[in-house]
């Protein structure tokens, strides 16, 4: 009687511990056999030419889900990050061009080019805190906001038309190299340090945890959950803003319909696959970058292997259910 | 009897919530419903309206047995439940509210007219003369109540249940309920009025039903039951254990105010409290459920405003707007809900001990790791918080060694103050006995408390003086020498 019990006991254990370790490595165990199955049957899987066709792909998803993954942190979501790539997107050339205001100074024209529509992309964000905080709204509806006009308002600022351009300077962000790794992985990269420092060791990150894990015990424990929130949604836009200009960079032209689209769910299916919980308390941004890097590897995958895009959209949908669904099953246990 | 519930029982995962609990309530009765918290009350609500099944007793309505499995089922046998959170459409109208899911058609379309006049004719009949075609949301919670009540009497209901109507009630809206309360008794209908007013549940009540620990202890008219035996029976003290303990405990402190807290009111729930803590002293706070006592401490705390009176802490009046303002003044506040508003129970217990002295150890935004683990050590030990590691996950401690972490968040900072609400809730013998003594010493070395608990003994072992709130008020205030369960409980039943 006893033994039967202790034996059910102990098999328990074992199943809550094989769900927590499915849930902990299990993205970084897909990867792995993902790759392993890359070398053995995609041709010419191992070279520096595929890495950097796949490391671009990611980059910009890695940039705006790292953001994200803030906001998921403190149980918000950012449906504008999409729209908002278009408005900085739409900003960049016209700036450079001298489109808004004359730039006599190139240099200067590309710097601005660079940094207003950053700026312009994280003052959106700070609206988007603003609804969250001030007026409680919540977030998937206040975010709903921008995902709607802002693309609207991209096409306003560019009267709708398609932006064509070459400046060397300006794309440096997209087509330039640092010691012969593509720039815009190295800023994914910066990104993806920076927000793990920022998680892991200072106050703010853990801040932003404890308003995530327990709002009303943060706020008691003297937490500014209103502050706290904004730097989220502020920090998420500047993300954006930062991703809308490499991808106008990389195609030489900045069409506001195009921009970002579908950018706010390819981001939250990175965060969700990389094993960050979506109900808040949780931030991990390495899991985030592996995430969007599984999510790319499969689709990569089924392409070089003859599949249509299409069906590769099908997978990426199964997977977020199997990843939300086994974190799920880990924290019930 | 028009309901007869007898012997009623209900687990929660293992833990018996109800044990013989039992109501009686006869046609044309207000019967009141009272106990603390936990004594079980809700829970034996839901399971008369269907939204608990009970795993045992029986339940006998209008002279058959019956077994409710929704809460639908037992609305249309009669049996309407009215909470404070009204479960009506707050945009519809008033007309639409009272006829909602049966309205009155003619032809195949709503028959407006007729929801018009007999909502008029309805309402009337409760002394009610409001315009119904306005969204219930404009009026205020007293008439959504009454719209709610006149709903259920128009649903033929027989048996009202009412769960705490009045606690955001001014006192004429109360009134009003009352008469509505009466004219439903005499249209034949019995109320379950659940409250913890006392001077309300004598107002309105014919006889009533306490409870405590999941089982019914006492029954009987109200008027044969003095407040005194009332708050007894909640409380579960027999009168022979009434004997006031002889204080080895010192008196603590200086004479010097630290704490003043005058005439403060913050809405419904604070009216008027006063009170004073001195320098290095253990003030008690004492009151029964809905009193005002956590209302009081979240207003010292800043965790809420108030809209009147001052607060004085160390001599300056504060003004503080968030728990931050507080916090730098050296004020720590352990709240009643650890689960709800304490721990963040994904976070270790190191992350959990040392959040709200975060400023502090923050070195240019960085987290001073080493000065992190000193103190984190330093309170595992010093406390004896058994934990595997300070890494591990807070959720996973038992509920009086995560208490004693949520101690160590405001200990660690050093503070002047400390508020500590129901500091013994929920934990096991061994336990309360430690964080209590800590209490006490921390209060010699100095340190001002101000201590709430609906643990009367815990109060008269620990505290210099106690002040006790009734109904948002401060009524009474008991030094050590002349502190006793009795006279608390006395205070508490508002009756001198």
């Amino acid at each position: 009687m006893t033994t039967a019990a202790s034996t059910k006991a102990s098999d328990v254990k074992r199943r809550l511990n094989a769900a927590a370790w499915i849930s902990r490595y299990g993205t970084l165990a897909v990867f792995i056999v993902l790759i392993i199955f890359n070398v053995v049957v995609t041709p010419n899987f191992l070279s520096w030419q595929t890495l950097n066709v796949n490391l671009t792909q990611v980059a910009t998803i890695v940039i705006v889900a790292v953001g994200m993954t803030l906001v998921i942190a403190t149980g918000g979501i950012d449906l504008s990050v999409g729209s908002l790539m278009a408005i900085a997107g739409a900003l960049a050339p016209m700036i450079f061009m001298g489109k808004l205001m004359a730039i006599d100074n190139p240099a200067l024209g590309v710097a601005l080019a660079l940094i207003i529509p950053v700026i312009v992309a994280g003052l959106f964000g700070w609206f988007n805190g603003m609804l969250v905080t001030r007026y409680s709204i919540q977030p998937i509806v206040a975010t709903l906001v921008l995902f709607i006009a802002g693309r609207g308002l991209a096409q306003v600022i560019t009267n709708g038309n398609l932006q064509v351009f070459r400046n060397d300077a300006f794309q440096f962000i997209a087509l330039g190299r640092v010691f012969g790794i593509p720039a815009q992985v190295v800023i994914m990269a910066v990104v993806v340090i920076a927000a793990a420092l920022l998680v892991g060791r200072t106050g703010l990150g853990r801040q932003i945890l404890a308003v995530g894990g327990n709002e009303k015990a943060a706020r008691l424990a003297g937490i500014s959950v209103t502050w706290v929130k904004r730097f989220t949604y502020v920090f998420s836009g500047v993300l954006a803003g930062v991703a809308g200009l490499i991808v106008v960079a990389r195609n030489s032209a900045s069409d506001a319909n195009l921009v970002g689209l579908g950018m706010e769910l390819d981001a939250i299916a990175a965060v969700a696959v990389g094993g960050t919980l979506l109900s808040g308390g949780r931030a991990n941004i390495l899991g985030t970058l592996l995430g969007a890097c599984v999510i790319q590897l499969v689709r990569y995958t089924l392409l070089a292997n003859g599949v249509p895009d299409s069906a590769a959209l099908v997978v990426k949908a199964a997977m977020i259910i199997i990843a939300v669904f086994i974190q799920q099953r880990s924290e019930s246990g | 009897m028009l309901l007869s519930m007898s012997g009623i029982g209900k687990s929660f995962s293992g833990v018996a919530v109800l044990d013989a609990a039992a109501l009686e309530v006869g046609p044309q009765e207000v019967m009141g419903l009272v106990g603390q918290n936990g004594a079980g009350k809700s829970t034996l609500i839901k399971i008369l309206t269907g939204a608990y099944r009970r795993d045992h007793g029986t339940i006998m309505f209008a002279g058959k047995e019956v077994d409710f499995a929704t809460p639908a089922e037992s609305q249309r046998a009669g049996i309407a439940t009215i909470y404070q959170e009204i479960n009506l459409a707050p945009h519809r109208s008033i007309a639409e509210n009272i006829f909602l899911s049966r309205e009155p058609v003619r032809f195949g379309f709503l028959d407006r007219k007729r929801m018009r006049s007999e909502s008029n004719r309805i309402l009337r009949g409760f002394n009610l003369d409001i315009d119904v075609e306005l969204p219930l949301e404009t009026y205020s919670v007293a008439t959504r109540q009454m719209v709610a009540i006149a709903r259920a009497v128009t649903q033929d209901a027989r048996l009202v249940i009412m769960d705490e109507p009045t606690s955001s009630l001014d006192d004429r809206e109360v009134e009003l309920l009352f008469q509505t309360l009466r004219k439903l008794k005499s249209d034949g209908v019995a109320v379950v009025f659940i409250s913890h007013r006392l001077d309300e549940l004598y107002a309105i009540c014919d006889r009533v039903t306490i409870m405590r620990d999941g089982r019914t202890v006492r029954t009987g008219r109200m008027d044969a039951i003095s407040k005194i035996e009332l708050v007894r029976a909640m409380l579960g003290k027999e009168l022979t254990a009434f004997t006031s303990r002889s204080h080895a405990r010192k008196k603590q402190g200086t004479d010097k105010p630290f704490v003043e807290v005058e005439h403060v009111a913050s809405g419904t729930r604070v009216r008027d409290v006063s009170l004073r803590i001195a320098e290095g002293e253990i003030g008690g706070l004492a009151g029964l459920l809905g009193s005002g006592r956590t209302e009081t401490a979240r207003l010292i705390y800043g965790a809420d405003r108030k809209d009147h009176g001052a607060i004085r802490i160390g001599g300056r009046e504060t003004n503080y707007s968030h728990p931050a303002d507080a916090i730098a003044d050296r004020i720590g506040f352990v709240s009643e809900d650890r689960k709800v508003e304490g721990i963040i129970p994904e976070m270790s217990v190191r992350e959990n001990m040392t959040l709200a002295m975060l400023p502090q150890l923050v070195r240019r935004g960085i987290v001073d790791q080493g000065a992190q683990q000193e103190i984190v050590e330093r309170y595992i030990r010093v406390l004896g918080i058994k934990c595997t590691s300070p890494d591990q996950q807070i959720r996973e401690l038992s509920g009086g060694n995560q208490q004693k972490v949520l101690l160590a968040r405001w200990l660690c900072m050093n503070p002047r103050l400390l508020i500590v609400d129901e500091p013994t809730r929920g934990i096991d013998v061994g336990a309360k006995a430690e964080i209590l003594k800590l209490i006490r010493t921390l209060s010699e070395e100095g340190l001002s408390v101000l201590m709430i608990s609906s643990e009367l003994e815990e109060l008269v072992a620990a505290a210099d003086h106690v002040t006790v709130l009734s109904d948002g008020r401060s009524v009474a205030d008991f030094a050590a020498d002349e502190l006793s369960e009795d006279k608390l409980m006395g205070a508490m039943a508002h009756q001198n």
